[in-house]
Parts: structure tokens; sequence; C-alpha cells
């Protein structure tokens, strides 16, 4: 799959009341329209898609006001209710009016702790994916434009990283560190920038045979202003999508870690964490399995669909098959 | 192909052998040696204790002797070392999980492939109709789910309200060798396999619509329908058969991995394979297991990598010359 970048921009719409010739205001009415505007235009059309960015923007919005859903229902992110939070056993209650979404096994409020969760959530989704494209796309540019032994030292890396299996060293590794969000995060990274820098590697290795590199090159510009002015906005639209694509996995991969007790330590709030909390008590407490999960699986739902339209509208080759 | 097979053999050596640094630097860089020993020794151990049991698992030697002996032993004798805290060779726990995890895998892929391939070619042949965007919503919709949420909602939803009842078809976690009795190595990992085929299954339905509507559209489909085939014959004969090279390829390199443990799965059901040994061991800072665990995984990998580009090459003769 070849992909030379920006799109022709200069697409005007078609005026049907133009006739043979144009007007000279129909004229003035005709704009070029950047690859940007283009698909734009074109993800809002995409009714599964706006739907779950409206989705991911309440989720993001749930994230932010945290706290307010705390001071709402008076109920503190790690706060135990030992008598209104447990019933006569010590078992989880479910939703009620005080705790609309139940409580978990210490008596906390679970609807506070899946707005709080959120955060964790979103934070490591976004910023994870966004040091996995870096690091990808720098590693890619430098392999793909300087080939010789720069290039043999990351192919051979990348084909180490992509041969390994993952999660266990994702688990090896982690468990080697101080458990946290920020050793998550490096996990991600270390173990995902391979497999951009393998897409990027590839287009830049065609793109630096075009014309517009060479004429750059002629101007007497430097190699890191070529990978980085020239070619770089050419992979951009790959990268998007890549990026839009990642931010699901690499939430489920934090969600992972967590469930096995090697991601965020408790007493954070987050859904992974919670999800394997409730592993001892859900046969009685079905909300306290149930309400995380759902969240968990909403949210990447949502982001996957949003990257599917998004890859459907940047890349016009890829007619909706 | 010989050069071919010969440089790709090459090439998997070179990365087994970077994983086992890999994997050695991890676990001894971590500043870990001191922390082993006394995670063994207990809470109270004096430090005479905690210096013995460094001497005897040899934690006292400079990392590179000890990186150098294990290489030796696991090359030289097949060896991969002794567990730390129980003192079994680590050839022997993978040994007995391996079957288990094997068993697990090898069930689940059918499962993923038959679905997979079914929804995928009713998906690409009514492309557009309702059942086209039922499947690919589905597809989305098992892709976005975690494999744990998966797995205890199963044991929530299956097990449990069974159970609850009085019927127990399906043991809620533990694994029946297949030797000892086939029903109920069955039951074991009924539940299992369709968490891990749901979860797969999803990947293998849109590669295969996709691909298979890129083949569709191809010339010689046209030729085919053009001479009067029924259209059954087109699609599995014609279609499918090219369209499922990038399915066979995902599949060899998902069955590698899973092969070296289907770590959430085994822990959610409690299945005794690599992967939750894996997870075990990394609990107890049992360092060899998690090490010849992990040394393990990555050759099933890399060998699975290694079928797939044959099978590649075997396919397309072209891929030979890079």
């Amino acid at each position: 799959m070849s992909m030379s970048g920006a799109i022709t921009s200069e697409v005007g719409e078609f005026l049907p009341d133009a006739g043979g010739e144009l007007t000279p205001e129909a004229a003035a009415k005709i704009e070029g329209r950047s690859t940007w505007q283009l698909a734009w235009r074109k993800l809002r059309k995409d009714r599964a898609a706006v739907i779950s960015a409206g989705v991911i923007v309440l989720i993001v919005l749930m994230a932010i006001f945290a706290p307010v859903f705390a001071s709402i229902t008076g109920h503190g992110v790690n706060q135990q209710f030992r008598t209104t939070g447990l019933n006569g056993f010590g078992q989880p209650v479910g939703p009620n009016g005080t705790f609309a979404l139940g409580t978990d096994d210490l008596g906390r409020d679970i609807l506070v702790r899946i707005a709080y969760g959120a955060r964790i959530s979103l934070l490591v989704g976004v910023v994870a994916t966004l040091a996995t494209v870096a690091l990808g796309a720098v590693l890619g540019l430098i392999a793909g434009y300087f080939s010789g032994i720069a290039d043999s030292i990351i192919a051979r890396l990348i084909d180490l990283v992509l041969s390994l299996p993952f999660l266990l060293f994702a688990i090896s590794l982690v468990s080697v560190s101080h458990p946290g969000l920020f050793i998550v995060i490096i996990v991600i990274a270390v173990f995902g920038w391979a497999a951009v820098a393998r897409i990027v590697r590839g287009q830049v290795l065609s793109i630096r045979e075009k014309e517009y590199v060479e004429a750059a090159r002629s101007l007497g510009a430097s190699s890191w202003r070529i990978m980085f002015v020239d070619i770089l906005p050419n992979v951009l639209t790959q990268l998007i999508v890549y990026a839009t694509l990642l931010i699901p996995v690499t939430i489920v991969l934090e969600a992972t870690l967590s469930f096995l007790g090697l991601g965020i330590p408790p007493p954070t709030a987050d859904w992974g964490q919670m999800i394997s909390e409730s592993e001892t008590v859900y046969q009685q407490a079905w909300w306290f399995l149930v309400f995380p999960g759902a969240a968990l699986l909403i949210t990447t739902l949502a982001f996957n669909i949003l990257g599917d339209g998004v890859r459907d509208a940047l890349d016009p080759r890829l007619e909706r098959l | 192909m010989v050069r071919f097979l010969l440089r790709r053999i090459g090439l998997g050596i070179i990365v087994m052998w970077m994983v086992t640094v890999l994997v050695f630097g991890i676990f001894f860089l971590g500043g870990n040696e001191q922390s082993v020993a006394r995670r063994l020794a207990g809470r109270n151990a004096n430090p005479q204790t905690v210096e013995n049991i460094t001497k005897r698992l040899h934690l006292n030697k400079p990392l590179v002797v000890q990186y150098w002996d294990f290489l030796k032993q696991l090359v030289w004798h097949h060896n991969l070392g002794y567990s730390f805290y129980h003192g079994e060779p680590v050839s022997k726990i993978i040994k007995e999980a391996f079957p288990i995890t094997l068993s697990l895998a090898l069930g689940a892929a059918v499962i993923w492939l038959a679905i997979g391939i079914l929804s995928g070619v009713a998906s690409a042949v009514r492309r557009g109709s309702i059942l086209d965007r039922t499947l690919t919503f589905l597809a989305l919709f098992f892709y976005s789910m975690p494999t744990f949420v998966l797995g205890l909602l199963l044991l929530f939803l299956v097990y449990y309200q069974l159970a609850k009842r009085g019927i127990r078809i399906f043991p809620g976690s533990g694994y029946v060798p297949l030797t000892q009795d086939p029903l109920k190595w069955l039951e074991s990992l009924v539940l299992p396999w369709l968490t891990l085929a749901l979860v797969s299954a999803a990947t293998y339905t849109r590669l295969t619509r996709g691909s298979l509507l890129e083949v569709l559209s191809e010339d010689y489909i046209r030729t085919a329908r053009a001479k009067g085939l029924p259209e059954r014959r087109v699609i599995f004969r014609h279609g499918l058969r090219s369209a499922l090279t990038p399915v066979a390829s995902q599949f060899g390199i998902d069955l590698g991995t899973l092969v070296g443990g289907a770590i959430v799965t085994e822990t959610v059901f409690g299945l005794p394979g690599l992967g939750y040994t894996a997870v075990q061991s990394i609990t107890n800072q049992d360092l060899p297991v998690i090490i010849g665990i992990v040394i393990i995984a990555s050759a099933a990998v890399v060998v699975a990598n290694i079928l797939v580009d044959i099978f590649y090459a075997v396919l397309d003769p072209r891929v030979r010359l890079h």
C-alpha cells in the first residue's frame, strides 16, 4: 500500500447551477480545501463516529469533573462506608438511593470510583499512545531516511520487539520496577513503538526518492529538516489513524496490567483493578463487576468506532469496504 | 529457497539470543539479587541466612558470569535452571504447564477460525446488508472487549447462574488432563475456549471480510462468473482461497503468541498453564521460572514468524529475494 500523503486539495464543489461557464461570483465561491477539511467533512457525516466522539467527550467530562461526583454524593473516592455501604454480613450493597451504582468490597462508592478511574484510563491511553507514536515515528524516520548502519540496527530492533511475547515482557518489566502510572506508560511505549516504526520506515523508503525531497536537498536543506519538514507531514495521516486505533489498545493494556496486580497500585481508583477486586465477591455483587466492566468496554468501543471513522475519512483510497 | 531459509533461521537465532540478554537484563539489572534472597529468606531472616541463600543460588557472582552459566546450561544441556522456590527443574515446570496452554490455544483457535472466517465471508458476500452491519458491529464489539471482562462475565452469567440452580456443568476454575477424563477436560475448557475465541475471532472477521472483498473485485473472479460457475464455487474455490493468505499469516503469529501462554484467560479461569505460571512466578520473584517461560514463549513466536515467512515464500517466490 503506497500513500503519497497530501491529497489534491483543490477540489471545488460541483456547482450544478453554474451552467457551462462560471460567473465571477460562483468562481469566488470555489475554495480550496485541505486534506484536513475534507476529512473533517467526511467524518461529520459518519453517524457512528459522531456518536462515538460524543461518548468520548462525556467520558472525558466525567474524568475532569470526577471531584464533582464526589461532592454531590458526599462520598470520597477512597472513603469506606462500613455501616451504610456494607450490609450486615459485610457484603457490598447494590445500587440504591445513596449509592447509585452500589458499593465495592470495602464499602466505597462505585460511581465515584468509576469517575476517578476514567482519569487513569484516559491519561494512560492518550499519553502512552503519544509516546509510542512519537518514538516509533522518529526511529522509523531515521531508519528509512539514513539507511545504512542506522537502518540495520533499527530494523533488527523492530524485528526483535515484534517477536517478543508482549504481555509477558510487559509484566516482567513492571514487576522489577516501582509500580505506578509512569512505568505503565514507559512499558507500553517501549514495546509498542516497533509497529509504528515499521510503517513509517516503509513509507519513508519510498518518499525519500520523490522529486520534492531531491529539490529540498538541492536547495541545501539539512537531513533533519528534510525528515521533519518535508517527509513527516506525508506520513502524518497514517500516524493519526494509527494513534486513534492505538488509544483503546493501550487503555485495555493498562487495565489488564492493573487486573493482574501489576499496574496502578491500590487504593488509586482504576477500572482494571476494580474488576480484579470484584473477582472474589461478584457472585453476590454483580454491580461490582458489571459497572467497571461496562465503563471499560464503552470507552474502548467508542475509541474503536471513532478510529474506524477517522481511517475512512483520512484515507480516501480505502473505500469503505 | 535454501538461502532464504538459512537467512531466516539465522535471523531467528539472533533474535533468540537478544531475547536471552534482554530477560536477563530486565531481571538482574533491577538491583534484584539481594531482594530475591531476602524475599526467599523471609521477613525475619538474619543477614547470614540472606548471605547463604545468595551464595547457594550464585546470586553473588558477577552478572556476566551468571549469564554465561545460564547460556551454557541452556545451549549445551538444554537446562533452564531450577526454581528458586521449590527447587524443581524449570523444564519440568514448563512441561507440566505446556499441555494446558496448548489445549486452551488449539481448541480456541478452531472456534475462532470457524467463527471468524464464516462471519467474514457472510459479511463480504452480503456487503452493506443488515447482516453485514450486524456482524461488523459484533466484530468491533468483541474486538473492544477486554479478555478478562468477557471471561468474568461468562463465569458469572453461565457458570454461576447455572450452579446457583444446581446445574454444575462447567467448573468455575481448574483443569483436568485429557488423559485422565476427556469429558471433564472438555468441560473445564469450554468457557476458557469461548472467551479466547470470541475476543480473537473479531480480528479474523474483519480480516477475512476486507481481504475477500478485495479479491472479489479482481478480474479473474469476473471471468469465473462469466463462464457460468455457480456463485458458491466462485466464492469458496476462487475467492476465498486467495483471500485467506493474510488470514493464515495472522493465524500463525496469534497461535505462536498464545502457545507461550494465554496469560489473562488462564488467570481468570485458574488454568495452571504457562501464562498462569508466569504470573505466579512473577509474584513470587521466582526468576528462573519466569525467565524460562519468557524464553520458551519468545521461541514460539520466533518459530511462528519463520513458518509464516516460509508459507509466504512458497506462495510468492518474489518474497525470497528480500
